[in-house]
Parts: structure tokens; C-alpha cells; sequence
């Protein structure tokens, strides 16, 4: 409840105080405090279970331990985002405190996305996410790439929030009470009627397009790698893992009983993702787009845990937040400051800046699955919860086979940053600070942390 | 558990401490001596724990278990039992071998390489000792990470690719692997911890032991855990990446890799893969034995063809690595003893061969053999102790691989005549090769690549003396290490009845 409303005020004082603040580095400042603040109040609700708002919502919103860890793994990942790429930021527009205003509102929509108990929640939970996601895309005003990503996402974007309302009206109308609550669908165990037939799938549609899953994902590429790089390192993270969230907690919730009917589609839709993620990604000479693709097939992995809703699949999915998210915003944040965006540009890196090389090493192995990090508890516990579903157990071998082809790209850049030498200069103008570098060591322990001990993370649930 | 430190800990922490240590030393001079007197120190932890072997009385200071992810009941937990102790024993007598004898080589960025190395140690030290899925796990592919780096960044010019395709292919195996960890995991019982927390599963070596699974099942988690190991070895047909990688990497690297890391898959296959599908062993033991003999006359005769010497010993090492894996699928007492003995020998030999390779290779800078001739002019001290480890390599009665390969053979006949038949040819072979190769190096006329090579340097003669000691005294009585596995072996073929 905390991070729902504390981030819906903060966005807006950040929007009006872009009209007052003339000095373009006060932003900055007033977002990571914000922030802080959000994220010590919300640690204070994790802790206490109470909230500093009492408003009824007439259940149609639910808090537990699971999405307010989940919760909490959001504001701890933008917060360390904030860090490492506040300055650059800054330097995308005129409207810094815009910017910021408007991921804090994607924050207060991730909130409501991980608590909603009612499908219209869901809904507006998804739209706050995705509207000022579509500015921040077209936010580099003059770039023409960065427009058309804009308004190709805006418009794929507004179909699929036309079939997920279309979905939602189905259910409506087909559950037996007329009921918008997830927990109130009566829906029994025996063979869903058409009607929900259709709302599910109309819904597995859109969701799966705002999480780019595959045959969904044909805006990914495109605009990730037109919108600004500081923003596709949030879009392809903290959003995405909130959206996923969403996605399990409906499915769970609402249609966990009748899985038997519903989980071959999540089998076609999982391998079809994590292929299409992988083998396109081999072939990508742009880091950016590589990374673009690699997104996608970690959301081949993540929906392994739709596939197996346990328990062991919600433990997965916080620890996936959390490494991929982690691993990711930190490349990101070194990928910004890099000159050149192919492979090339990272030639040498080790030697110019060993410590810079290191974390990225780190972050590749993490998103790589290498054991001692965070990435390899997460797909661990992930084929757990898969090889516990006890179906469709060969999905589990064609997840391992893809995570080794995953291997390819991401020691790819390894290879670049350590074994050749540089060609041409890696930093132009934007030479890594040494506060940035200290983010980026605390970024690396976080990782190795939870690799070594993922409980730290989802003890929370079990509080 | 008591509140000192245990001999596996030591043995795991001492190079993983030392390794983290050498990163930041900023000479070139102090990675080398700090890697050396760490690697001494571990030799000698492993000789007084030698003296604690008596687990019945020892046993606190041989296990130490620590409770480490409640919910999913996997703890850290290692030990040293008899298999366990020889095999750290080898890792902790190779690595003062290796410093000592590349003592001299100047790698560029000593700090990182020299920490590497003795990360890898410590992976290598912690799969020797792990009683627990996870940790085994974790190690496994610690052990792996250094080496990858190793390898591409002191390589040689084709190292990128060849270490890629090594990482590539362990890296599958190892996730075959987890997927046959996870699965055996969810079908284990309850575990109480010490504390009195219960969980679910258990990841610990003998819940794993006690599981219980249909021979269906266990026949294709076989496959799964062998896949994994068999890359390790690597047997026929997964060897492919193997002889590149000896090729192209540091030598150091390479002694590790043949020395040790290749131990680590006949390691898996003994402590995690025979007493935990013993039904589905059953039913392929026939198939691995007939694969390593494909692959042990397959690898012999392309070793006789070999004309880069380096490649010349990574098939023999491809052929040697397949006898025992027949031999430990031959499951009877003589032949699994064989091969514990084995892997101590084969481990030490092989050192021995890639010290002599590389000190030709670095003084001529050649690597073929019919370039090369004449050497024992010029260096009779080297050439002595060359044909001394060649010999042994060929398993002539005196070395130290003559008792282990006549066990593991004498296994194979129990088994099936014919396997031991076959075997023997690529005993024969070795001898042709390895003999060829001695032939060819060290006598005939000089050329003007060879008469420029001087003698060996004290550090080199000081690890092949070592080495060639290690060669008699175990081919003359090899009791201590048979008696130090026979538990082991014993245990290994009981679960297995």
C-alpha cells in the first residue's frame, strides 16, 4: 500500500517540481531521496504488516509476504538503476524531472500490477505501466529511431490493451456470479465454458505481448533498441519482471485449478520464446539488440514459472527479478558509457578499466547461469519448480539446452572485453566515475550474495 | 561438530583465500611465491590429514557440515573419505609440481594467472570433498570458470575458439547434469536439520544413495548424469574438444586439465552416478565398456598418426581415461581398485610428459615431431628422465602404472575375456606410439632447431626427480594408496549388489 501511494505522490511532485526547479541537477537528487524513502516505508510495511495509509479497498486489492517482497525487489533494483544511471538520465532531454516523474508512476503501476485482486486493478495496474512507458521510448525527441520505436510501441501497445479488456469482459460474462475478483471466480476444476475459454486466451495474449513473449515479441527489438539506452535497460528489466508478475499472479490465482487445460499453450508459447530469444540473439552485431533478444529469451525462462505455478516457481520468479534484474541494469549502465554499440566497442575493456570488466564478466556470467551467482539460483530454482510439475518434463531439457546456447552471446562480449585488444577509444565523453564504480561493486555483491545464499531474498516469503 | 577447523575446509579455503589474495598483488614476482608456498602448504595439510585417515575415530576432523539453504535442505557439507583423500592428495602433490617445474615461465598479468590457478585448486579440492548435490555442483563448475580463463587469455593463437568449445561442451553437461541433480532431489526424503528445521528434500550424498527410483527412470537419468561426466573425461564420443584445447592452452593449464580435471568425470561416475542408479547401470554398463574401448583403440591410432606432439599426448591421455572408465564399469573389486590406483598414477605421468613437452617446445618453438631429433646430445640429464616417464606411460612392470593398468585389466577379463582383448591392443598401441615419439625426439642427428637446446634448469629437474620417485615407489608398493581406496571400492561395489 505504501509504494502504491507514496510513488503516486512523489511522481507527481517530481512533475510539478520540473516547473519550479529550473536547475537540471536538482532532479537527480529529489528522485534518489524520493526513492529511498518509498523503499524504507515499504520495507517498513514488509516488516510490520502495517501500512501508514488505511484506506478500505474493499478487497479488491491483496497484500501478503509474496508481492510485497516481490514489491520490495522493484524499489531496491530501481534504486541501485537510479544510481548507476541517474547522469545519464539527465542527459537524454531538457525534461529531467519528467522523466523521473514518470518512473515513479511506472513504479506505482508495478505496485498495483504485483497487489491487484480484481481484473480491473489489473488493468489500470498494466496501463500506468505501459503510457509513460511510450513517452520515455520517444523521449529522444529528435532521434528518428527513438519516435518510430515510440509509436510502434504505442500502437501495438494500445491492440493488445484492447484484447486484454476484451479478455476481461469474456470472463466477466462467463463466470458464474458476473465477478471481476480474481479469488471469487467459482470456476471449479471440471472443463472451462467457452466463454472463459476465450477470456483466458485473449488475456494470455496480451500478457504475453507485454511481457514479449514469443509469437508477441515482434515490437521488442525494435524498440528497444530505438528508445534511449538508459530506458531500454528499465523497460527490459524492472517493467518486464512486474509485468510477469502480474501475469503469474493472475494465472495462479484466478485459472491455477484448471491448468491441465491451459498449460500446453504456456509449453508452446515457452519453447517458441526461448528459441526465437536465443538463436536470434547468436546472430546480432549490435550489443544493444543483442541484449534486446537475450530479454526474450529470459522471458522463455521466467515462463517456466507459469508453466509450473508452485511453489518453487514463486520462489523463482522473485529470484529471477531480482538477478535478472540486477545483472542487467548493471550492463546496461556500462554499456551506456561505451562509445560503440557492436561487440567491437567492448574490445580491450579489461585492460583500460579492469574493475568495469569485472562486473560486467559478472553480470554476463550471472545472466549466463553460472554457478556463485544469482542468475544460476534463479534458473536453478526454476527447473525445479519445472521438474516438480512433473509434466512435460522434456521442456526442462530443451530450457538447459537453450541456456547453453545463451552461453554464445553473452561470452561473446567476455571474449571482446578480455581476450582482444582495443581498436579504437571505448569511453569518449563518458568515462565511468568513481561513485559509478562503487554502485557497480555493490551491484556484483548483491549478485554473489544471492547467488550464494538466496534465501536473504525469499526467506521474506516465509516470514 | 566441533568448533576447530576441519582438514577439507583447510584443504578447500587455503587456496581459495591465497587465490583472492594474489589478485591484488600488484609484481611480478610475488603471484609465483605466494602460489608456490600456498600450494605447499595444502601439499602438507594433506599429508597430516593422511595420518587422521581412521574416519571411525577422525571423523570430526574429516566432515564438516553446516546447514546451508534451510528450505531446500542442501548444506555445505564436505569430507574426506579414502577416494576423497587420494584425490585431493593428487591435487594438492600436483600443484607445488606444477609451479615448481614452470617456475620460471613469465606469464604476463602474474597476479591474475597464478590467483586463477589456485581457484581452481580450490574448486578441484571442494568436487573431491563434496557430500552434498549442490556443493558438488557449485564446485564442479568453480572449477571450471578458472580454467576457461586460463586458457583464452595465455593461450595460444587458436585458444578463443578451441577454449569456447571446451566451456560449451562442460557447460552442457553440467546442466544435464542439474536437471538429473533436481530430479533425483525431488524424489529424496525429508532431511532434519540439526537444529531441528525440516525440509522437503534433501540434496545430502546418502539421501541421494537411499532414493528410490523405477528402472525407467533411472535409465534416462543415467544418460543425463553421463553425458556430464563423459565430457569431463572425455570418452569416446565426446572427446572432441579435448586434444584442441591441450594444444592451445598455457602449459600450466594444460597439466591441470590432463592431470586433474579429467579425474573429476571418473570421480562423478564413482561417488554420484554408480550408487545412485545402480539398476540403470545395470543395464548400460555393456555399452560404456564397448564406447571406451572404441575409444581407446580409436584414440591410440590416431596418436600414432600424430605428428604435433602435443596432440600426440592428449590421445593417449583420451585412450588411458577410456581404460578406466571401462574398468570401473567392469565392477568387480580388482578392476574399481585399478582404477583408483590409476587415476593417482595417470595423473602424476602425465605431469611428468607435458613438463619434457614444453620445456622442448619453449626452447625450439616447435611442436612437431618430425621436425625435432637428437635431443639426447644435448640434453642426456632430460632425455633420462623422459624415457623414464615414457616408460611409465606405456605401463612397463617397475613404474607405477604397470599395478594399476594389470588390476584394471585383470578386471576387465573377469568381466568379459574379450574386453580385456581388446584393451590390451591399446596397451600395445601406446607402446608404439610413445616409443616412436622418444624415438624420434631424443635420438637421431641434430638439426639446426634441436642443437640449439641446453639442459634442463634445476626447477625442471627438480619436479621430473619428484616425479620419477613418485614412479618407482608406487610401481615397487603401491599397498598404501590400494589400502587408503579399498573402503571406497568396497563400499562402491556393495551399493552396487
Amino acid at each position: 500500500m505504501n509504494a502504491i501511494i507514496l510513488s503516486a505522490i512523489w511522481g507527481v511532485v517530481m512533475m510539478l517540481g520540473g516547473v519550479f526547479i529550473k536547475n537540471k541537477l536538482v532532479p537527480k537528487y529529489l528522485a534518489v531521496i524520493g526513492l529511498v524513502v518509498i523503499f524504507v516505508a515499504h520495507l517498513n510495511e514488509l516488516i510490520s504488516k502495517k501500512s501508514l495509509f488505511s484506506i478500505n479497498v474493499h478487497n479488491m486489492i491483496r497484500i501478503d509476504n509474496f508481492n510485497l517482497t516481490f514489491i520490495a525487489i522493484v524499489l531496491a533494483c530501481t534504486l541501485i538503476y537510479f544510481l548507476l544511471s541517474a547522469s545519464d538520465i539527465e542527459k537524454v532531454g531538457p525534461h529531467v524531472s519528467e522523466y523521473f516523474a514518470l518512473i515513479f508512476f511506472v513504479l506505482c503501476g508495478i505496485s498495483l500490477a504485483a497487489t491487484f485482486n480484481t481484473l480491473l486493478l489489473l488493468f489500470i495496474g498494466i496501463e500506468i505501466i505501459s503510457i509513460p512507458l511510450y513517452i520515455l521510448t520517444g523521449s529522444d525527441k529528435r532521434n528518428l529511431k527513438s519516435n518510430e520505436a515510440a509509436l510502434k510501441y504505442f500502437l501495438m501497445g494500445a491492440f493488445s490493451t484492447g484484447i486484454m479488456l476484451m479478455g476481461i469482459a469474456f470472463i466477466y460474462g462467463g463466470t458464474p456470479n458476473a465477478s471481476f475478483f480474481i479469488d471469487n471466480f467459482q470456476l471449479g476444476t471440471g472443463k472451462m465454458p467457452v466463454m472463459i475459454a476465450i477470456g483466458l486466451v485473449f488475456l494470455l495474449i496480451s500478457l504475453s505481448f507485454k511481457v514479449s513473449a514469443a509469437p508477441f515479441h515482434f515490437w521488442t527489438p525494435d524498440v528497444y533498441d530505438g528508445a534511449p539506452t538508459v530506458f531500454t535497460s528499465f523497460m527490459s528489466t524492472i517493467v518486464k519482471v512486474g509485468g510477469f508478475f502480474a501475469f503469474i499472479r493472475l494465472f495462479q490465482n484466478a485459472f491455477g485449478l484448471i491448468q491441465d487445460q491451459w498449460q500446453l499453450l504456456i509449453v508452446f508459447i515457452t519453447i517458441a520464446t526461448l528459441l526465437i530469444g536465443n538463436i536470434t540473439a547468436v546472430f546480432q552485431q549490435s550489443v544493444k539488440r543483442m541484449l534486446a533478444y537475450s530479454s526474450i529469451a529470459q522471458a522463455g525462462f521466467m515462463l517456466l514459472a507459469l508453466f509450473a505455478l508452485n511453489d518453487k516457481a514463486k520462489e523463482g520468479i522473485l529470484l529471477y527479478a531480482a538477478a535478472y534484474s540486477l545483472a542487467t541494469i548493471g550492463f546496461f549502465a556500462i554499456l551506456i558509457k561505451i562509445e560503440d554499440y557492436t561487440i567491437d566497442g567492448f574490445n580491450g575493456l579489461a585492460k583500460e578499466q579492469p574493475m568495469v570488466a569485472f562486473a560486467a564478466t559478472v553480470f554476463l556470467l550471472s545472466l549466463t547461469g553460472v554457478p556463485l551467482t544469482a542468475g544460476f539460483q534463479s534458473k536453478f530454482f526454476m527447473l525445479m519448480a519445472a521438474v516438480e510439475n512433473g509434466k512435460q518434463f522434456w521442456i526442462v531439457i530443451v530450457a538447459v539446452l537453450f541456456a547453453a546456447i545463451s552461453a554464445y552471446y553473452y561470452f561473446r562480449i567476455i571474449q571482446a572485453m578480455y581476450f582482444k585488444e582495443a581498436t579504437n577509444v571505448i569511453f569518449q565523453s563518458n568515462k565511468p566515475s568513481r561513485f559509478f564504480k562503487s554502485i557497480l561493486i555493490l551491484t556484483l555483491i548483491l549478485i554473489i550474495v544471492i547467488g550464494v545464499y538466496p534465501e536473504v531474498l525469499i526467506g521474506w516469503m516465509y516470514r | 561438530m566441533g568448533s576447530y577447523i576441519t582438514f577439507p575446509e583447510l584443504l578447500i579455503l587455503l587456496p581459495l583465500f591465497a587465490g583472492v589474495v594474489t589478485f591484488f598483488v600488484r609484481s611480478e614476482k610475488n603471484p609465483k611465491a605466494i602460489a608456490l608456498i600456498s600450494s605447499l602448504m595444502v601439499l602438507g595439510i594433506s599429508i597430516v590429514s593422511l595420518f587422521y585417515a581412521d574416519n571411525t575415530k577422525y571423523l570430526t576432523y574429516n566432515n564438516a557440515n553446516y546447514i546451508w539453504l534451510k528450505y531446500l535442505g542442501a548444506s555445505y557439507y564436505v569430507g574426506l573419505d579414502g577416494m576423497g583423500r587420494m584425490l585431493t592428495g593428487l591435487t594438492a602433490v600436483s600443484f607445488p609440481l606444477i609451479f615448481i617445474a614452470t617456475y620460471k615461465n613469465k606469464f604476463k598479468n602474474a597476479a591474475t594467472f597464478y590467483g586463477l590457478m589456485l581457484l581452481s585448486q580450490a574448486g578441484l579440492m571442494g568436487v573431491f570433498c563434496a557430500f552434498d548435490a549442490l556443493t558438488f555442483y557449485f564446485f564442479w563448475e568453480l572449477a571450471l570458470i578458472p580454467v576457461y580463463f586460463l586458457c583464452s587469455i595465455w593461450g595460444g593463437e587458436r585458444r578463443i575458439q578451441s577454449t569456447f568449445k571446451f566451456f560449451v561442451y562442460t557447460f552442457v553437461g553440467s546442466l544435464l547434469m542439474l536437471v538429473g541433480i533436481i530430479y533425483v532431489y525431488l524424489h529424496t526424503d525429508a532431511r532434519v536439520f540439526e537444529d531441528g528445521t525440516v525440509a522437503t528434500h534433501s540434496f545430502s550424498l546418502a539421501s541421494f544413495y537411499h532414493v528410490m527410483l523405477s528402472a525407467g527412470e533411472q535409465q534416462w537419468l543415467f544418460v543425463l548424469f553421463f553425458v556430464a561426466f563423459a565430457i569431463k573425461m572425455p570418452i569416446f564420443p565426446f572427446h572432441t574438444w579435448q586434444p584442441d584445447v591441450y594444444d592451445q592452452s598455457p602449459t600450466p593449464v594444460t597439466m591441470v586439465m590432463s592431470g586433474i580435471m579429467v579425474k573429476m568425470g571418473l570421480f562423478g561416475i564413482i561417488r554420484w552416478l554408480i550408487p545412485v542408479l545402480p539398476l540403470a547401470v545395470q543395464h548400460y554398463k555393456s555399452i560404456v565398456i564397448i564406447l571406451s574401448i572404441i575409444g581407446i583403440i580409436y584414440a591410440s591410432c590416431i596418436a600414432m598418426l600424430q605428428d604435433n606432439v602435443k596432440r600426440l599426448v592428449a590421445y593417449s591421455s583420451i585412450a588411458h581415461i577410456g581404460l578406466m572408465c571401462a574398468a570401473i564399469f567392469a565392477m568387480n573389486q580388482i578392476s574399481v581398485q585399478g582404477v583408483m590406483l590409476q587415476m593417482f598414477n595417470h595423473g602424476i605421468n602425465i605431469i611428468g610428459l607435458w613438463i619434457v613437452i614444453e620445456l622442448i617446445e619453449r626452447q625450439t618453438g616447435i611442436k612437431n615431431i618430425s621436425e625435432m631429433g637428437g635431443l639426447a646430445q644435448k640434453a642426456p640429464a632430460l632425455t633420462i628422465l623422459l624415457v623414464i616417464v615414457a616408460l611409465a606411460n606405456i605401463a612397463l612392470p617397475l613404474t607405477n602404472a604397470f599395478p594399476g593398468e594389470f588390476m584394471m585389466l585383470s578386471g576387465l577379463y573377469k568381466a568379459k575375456i574379450w574386453y580385456a582383448v581388446a584393451a590390451s591392443v591399446g596397451v600395445i598401441l601406446s607402446a608404439v606410439y610413445t616409443l616412436n615419439m622418444i624415438q624420434k625426439i631424443f635420438y637421431g642427428n641434430t638439426n639446426t632447431v634441436t642443437s640449439t637446446v641446453k639442459e634442463i634448469s634445476w626447477n625442471e629437474r627438480l619436479a621430473l626427480i619428484m616425479i620419477v620417485c613418485f614412479i618407482f615407489f608406487i610401481g615397487v608398493y603401491p599397498q598404501p594408496i590400494i589400502d587408503l581406496t579399498k573402503a571406497s571400492a568396497t563400499y562402491l561395489l556393495t551399493s552396487f549388489k
